[in-house]
């Protein structure tokens, strides 16, 4: 109990926190885009991986839970960790000249990260909890069903990722928000190395490693929207 | 040569302060930074105006006492050099030069170009001591330490303790310097004793004065007079976790009935 106490209260202590539930996060965001790049092998594939899912009620509401404590564990400590950093350095210089040395995605880490967790309040509405109102194709998403074979109805999973990109200004939002993200990585990742001691690898290293991640995961992630767009799937909206 | 200088200046923590610009005698570009100054401040005086207030000591880069945030980078232009070693042939002829204090809360302002930094005292003082034997001075090499050790400690302890780190740093945070006193002992045989206290107590201490807290932007490295590396950072978190994770060392307890 102690321990806890003390993790929270110091400085280093949110660090820790803060490193640790950004690692369990980015393996959810790898997780996550495995199981979205399986569009590309048809309805069959994305459909039956997505019942599958529903089926797990328990690995399901699990890792839903999981994630939801991680986020907020994260943007806890991330709040007040920047908010200690701003009372600690009140005045700011008058020669106006940028942190020296600091990338641009290490000087807005609380804004990218910000602007993902409102990204992330959006994409559930869209796809988990499916309400019409902010697809903006007037469609209702919790009407695309497909028959099982035992006759019993489960998500059309495909249908609605096509019909959900197609609109240009949903795959723009999701697009800058990937890439904000992969921003918010291609620090963070390196960071969380230095957050947890870890000197095992170069610092090149392990910038290298950040930019990469977060550059492949960027590309991953936007090749869907941008492959629907050029017109990917566009059989199931005859 | 002559330089035009925009220098912050404040009569004390409590009155508002505010940039005034000073042309500066003729200089010889050999000057430091800091003997331009005394030449300015001997002009100020001579005309009877109250002389800019800097902190300076050793002149030497040896005793972190000079600070100033030259044109937006504390110690001035060039990377591992303190401001008392830099010269005026690194400015042009005719050049604005914006001189500023070190900016931090933990560091407040004293007067002009000096603000207060006991909050590092007390960081070194919360370290602590360490066990060693006193008497008669022990033989050479009776205490083996590896190479790489020794060289990563006298790498830490190059650390003058100037606040550049902090004064360089958005949050202002004192990981750098922390890191390099934490390390440096911890790297020897005879900081070993203490070892997890130390690093518990400093960053505590550290915590307690209101220094921010480290988001790797490297700004205090590109800063630091020293060259102290972002890695002794990395160090000093592991070296807390595994003290945080130990635990204060804790008698056995007694058994029932015992004595
Ligand atoms: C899927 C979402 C997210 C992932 C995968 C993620 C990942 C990471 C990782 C790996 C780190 C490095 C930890 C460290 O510095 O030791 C980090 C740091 C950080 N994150 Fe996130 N994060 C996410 C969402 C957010 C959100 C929603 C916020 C909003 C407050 C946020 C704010 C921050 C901040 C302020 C830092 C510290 C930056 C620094 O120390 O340089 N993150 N994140
Ligand atoms: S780490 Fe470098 S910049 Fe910071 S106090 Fe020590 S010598 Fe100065
Ligand atoms: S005056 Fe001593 S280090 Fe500059």
């Amino acid at each position: 109990m102690k321990v806890i106490t003390r993790l929270w209260r110091s400085s280093l202590g949110k660090k820790y926190l803060m490193a640790l539930s950004g690692i369990a996060l980015w393996v959810f965001v790898i997780g996550h885009l495995l199981g979205n790049l399986q569009v590309f092998l048809g309805p069959e594939k994305i459909n039956g991986y997505a019942h599958f899912l529903k089926s797990q009620a328990g690995l399901l509401w699990g890792s839903r839970l999981g994630l939801l404590a991680m986020v907020v564990l994260h943007v806890a400590s991330a709040i007040s960790l920047s908010r200690q950093n701003r009372a600690a350095r009140p005045i700011d210089y008058g020669a106006g000249a940028p942190p020296l040395a600091a990338s641009y995605a290490s000087r807005t880490m609380l804004m990218s990260g910000l602007i993902v967790a409102f990204f992330i309040v959006y994409h559930l509405l869209h796809y988990t909890l499916i309400v019409p109102a902010v697809n903006l194709q007037g469609v209702d998403f919790a009407t695309y069903q497909r028959k099982l074979a035992d006759n019993s109805e489960t998500p059309d999973v495909y249908r609605m990722m096509i019909v959900g990109f197609r609109h240009p200004a949903v795959a723009a939002s999701y697009v800058i928000a990937v890439g904000l993200l992969c921003l918010h990585l291609s620090h963070g990742l390196s960071s969380m190395f230095q957050s947890l001691g870890i000197t095992r690898f170069s610092r090149e290293g392990r910038d290298c490693f950040a930019r990469g991640v977060g550059l492949l995961l960027f590309l991953g992630y936007c090749s869907i929207p941008i492959s629907i767009l050029l017109g990917f799937g566009k059989e199931v909206v005859k | 040569m002559k330089v035009r200088l925009k220098v912050w200046r404040q009569k004390n923590a409590e009155s508002p302060g505010g940039f005034e610009t000073y042309d500066t005698p003729d200089l010889n570009s050999n000057m430091s930074f800091l003997e331009m100054l005394d030449v300015v401040n001997e002009d100020l005086a001579g005309r009877g105006q109250e002389p800019i207030a800097f902190d300076h000591d050793c002149r030497e880069g040896i005793c972190g006492t000079c600070s100033l945030v030259i044109n937006g980078k504390p110690h001035g232009p060039h990377r591992k050099v303190a401001t008392c070693q830099t010269y005026m042939r690194s400015f042009k002829d005719g050049e604005t030069i914006v001189v500023e204090p070190f900016r931090a809360k933990p560091f407040p302002l004293i007067r002009d170009l000096v603000v207060d930094r006991k909050s590092f005292d007390r960081i070194i003082q919360s370290g602590g001591f360490i066990s060693v034997r006193t008497g008669s001075a022990p033989d050479a090499n009776s205490t083996p330490v590896p190479k790489i050790h020794s060289d990563l400690a006298m790498d830490a302890a190059q650390c003058i303790g100037c606040g550049a780190c902090v004064a360089a740093c958005k949050n202002a945070s004192a990981m750098l310097f922390v890191s390099a006193k934490v390390s440096h002992l911890g790297l020897l045989p005879q900081g070993q004793p203490e070892r997890d206290r130390r690093v518990m107590a400093m960053v505590t201490t550290m915590d307690e004065e209101g220094f921010g807290s480290c988001t790797v932007t490297g700004s205090c490295e590109a800063v630091c007079p020293k060259a102290i590396s972002l890695d002794f950072i990395a160090r000093m978190n592991r070296d807390y976790g595994v003290a945080l994770i130990k635990g204060e060392p804790r008698r056995n307890q007694a058994s029932e009935g015992g004595a």
